[in-house]
């Protein structure tokens, strides 16, 4: 429970594994677009069944251009992506995503929104888990309504469930509360994590919100900006359920913040640890 | 949380009782307006001899008594007496409209005979020429059916394959352009000439009709259709097949539908013209053969029945638009 290892790590992270083999790996992957801009330089990151990490950085820094890499939606111009073994080339099975947005399809009710991605499967087992998801984020007597009959909090469980429902092994969530305001996302976070325990995919979570990265994530990994790399990875080791309030928490937080701090000074001229900020860590 | 649920029924409670405030008297009044048409229509002495004035008396009589009572119990009979009272003005109107017609011709001679027939002698067509005029009714139904279906399935089929596939795109724009604006009038001579029949050539012309408008809004909504649906569906392990099926084709529906709309328009125009220079069938030829033995009332009788029937139709195609499209907000009500 006490506040865990702090790495100060610099550069691509990958920290040798201690238990599980990893069912995410990302390898040197780099994005360069048609008209030469870089979006994305040598990321790699490996990630353990499971885990919820965290990828946290300003705009520009190419958090959503490797999410889509990720997922299999764009084409790396270096690099790879393996979830089990397997490389992504193209959208996944194993690999399901979270946008910003929550890209309700408006013709289908919310029941079929939720099993949209579950065509496969025989009707009753497909019932079923809608009916479970939808339970889950507290939607259940609304299966049948129509998406723009819903707020944005309800149209982002709804996507939310709609992506747990297959049970990716790996998970992308690309800023999916941040058009919510306070007091909606605290409860989307209670709600994401009540579907991830279920089946405990893999999730990688895209964020600006320090707060939230450290609400949810078993680590958190700063990226830096032109091109979009890795930074420092933070281990968060709280315990859940967490106390967003409590002292270890904040802890955390400020342990974030000062590694984004530093991620946002140029690296060349990079000071040792202040003394007083290693006092507030401990 | 269901903040637009409520401002909707809101909506809808509002506009309620503007439909029920219509005073009770207004379907009174329109009843007797129907009793004033049926008595002057009996009383005055006509202009020349028409057969059916005493029908056309008991039929407006028969209205406006029948409107008294609706009148006097339009509060107890639920939507039905709201409706009533709601469309009243109009029945009055139409009575108005029937008995000033009645008046200029018939009863005074006002406007030139033959060809301004009173509303007795259309009265007259429809009771005793209804065979044939059902018959040329239902022969056009049926060739604007077959025409219809046919324009509108290749049309859809047409259209989702040039919205999804660069090389039918590549192949079918540039005919789809050159041909398609052509109207399909103007084929109507070298169908005649082609076709072996006058019904496949009429089909045909309909087919054409119908077809172009939905080719090319079912193209254009599936061309447009947002990206983002193609991404989520894709992460959601959508094959190409289910990306048209399921993505594409739903989120075109509002799109197609246009389409059939403006080629349903456009299906009537080519259907009266085929059936007028072509086909020996049909409430075009109807009209064209009543106007060789100058019956002017069975022009009109034809006139009316074909707005009927256009009419029902396009109501039918909202109907089916606000089942399927149910999703969709801010419909136009037909």
């Amino acid at each position: 429970m006490t506040g865990a290892t702090v790495q100060v790590g610099r550069g691509p992270s990958l920290q040798p594994l201690t238990q599980d083999t990893p069912v995410l790996i990302v390898d040197d992957l780099s994005k360069t677009y048609a008209d030469g801009t870089q979006a994305l330089s040598g990321i790699s990151l490996s990630v353990r069944p499971g885990e919820i990490v965290a990828l946290i950085g300003g705009s520009g820094c190419g958090k959503t251009t490797l999410l889509r890499l990720i997922a299999g939606l764009d084409h790396a111009s270096r690099g790879t992506v393996q979830v089990d073994g397997e490389t992504i080339r193209e959208p996944h099975p194993n690999v399901g995503v979270v946008f910003q947005e929550a890209r309700l399809l408006p013709w289908l009710n919310v029941a079929g929104n939720v099993g949209f991605g579950l065509a496969g499967l025989p009707r009753s087992e497909r019932r079923a888990r809608v009916a479970r998801a939808l339970e889950r984020i507290g939607l259940a007597e609304h299966g049948g309504r129509w998406p723009r009959e819903l707020s944005g909090g309800q149209q982002q469980r709804v996507a939310i469930a709609r992506a747990f429902v297959t049970h990716p092994r790996v998970l992308l969530l690309d800023e999916p509360f941040s058009a919510l305001d306070a007091f909606t996302r605290r409860d989307l976070h209670d709600q994401l994590l009540g579907l991830w325990g279920e089946t405990k995919p893999t999730i990688l979570l895209v964020t600006h919100d320090v707060g939230e990265a450290v609400t949810l994530a078993d680590r958190v990994v700063v990226m830096r900006p032109r091109p979009g790399r890795l930074d420092e990875t933070i281990d968060i080791g709280l315990a859940r359920p967490r106390d967003p309030v409590a002292a270890h928490h904040e802890g955390a937080v400020r342990r974030v913040m000062a590694a984004l701090d530093r991620s946002l000074r140029p690296a060349a001229t990079h000071p040792p640890l202040a003394p007083e900020t290693r006092a507030a860590w401990w | 949380m269901s903040g637009s649920i409520t401002a909707g029924t809101a909506l809808r409670t509002a506009a309620v009782p503007t439909r029920l405030s219509y005073p009770p008297w207004r379907v009174l009044a329109a009843g007797i307006v129907w009793l004033v048409l049926a008595g002057l229509t009996l009383q005055l002495p006509e202009a020349g001899d028409f057969p059916r004035t005493a029908v056309f008396a008991q039929g407006s009589a028969a209205i406006g008594l029948a409107l008294l009572p609706l009148g006097l119990l339009a509060g107890r009979l639920g939507t039905f007496g709201a409706r009533l009272r709601h469309w009243s003005p109009w029945l009055a109107a139409i009575a108005v409209v029937l008995l000033t017609w009645e008046l200029v011709t018939a009863k005074f001679d006002l406007l030139p005979m033959p060809f301004f027939p009173p509303p007795q002698a259309i009265l007259e067509v429809f009771l005793d020429d209804w065979p044939k005029l059902g018959g040329s009714t239902l022969n056009s139904l049926i060739l604007l059916a077959g025409g219809y279906a046919f324009g509108a399935g290749l049309g859809f089929v047409l259209g989702v394959a040039i919205g999804t596939s660069k090389a039918v795109g590549y192949w079918a724009h540039p005919v789809l352009r050159f041909v398609g604006p052509l109207p399909a009038t103007a084929w109507l001579p070298l169908a005649f000439f082609v076709f072996p029949s006058s019904w496949s050539a009429s089909t045909f012309l309909v087919a054409l009709a119908t077809g172009f408008p939905v080719t090319v809004l079912t193209w254009s909504g599936v061309a447009g259709v947002n990206k983002a649906y193609f991404d989520v569906a894709r992460t959601l392990g959508a094959s190409r097949s289910f990306l048209i099926l399921r993505v594409a084709i739903p989120a075109a529906l509002p799109h197609v539908f246009v389409g059939l709309f403006m080629g349903l328009g456009g299906s009537f125009a080519v259907l009266v013209v085929a059936e007028m220079l072509g086909v020996k069938s049909g409430l075009g030829w109807y009209l064209q053969w009543a106007q060789g033995w100058a019956a002017y009332a069975n022009m009109y009788a034809a006139l009316i029945v074909m707005a009927l029937m256009c009419s029902s139709l396009i109501t039918l195609l909202f109907r089916l638009r606000d089942r399927l499209l149910a999703w969709q907000k801010g419909l136009v009500q037909w």
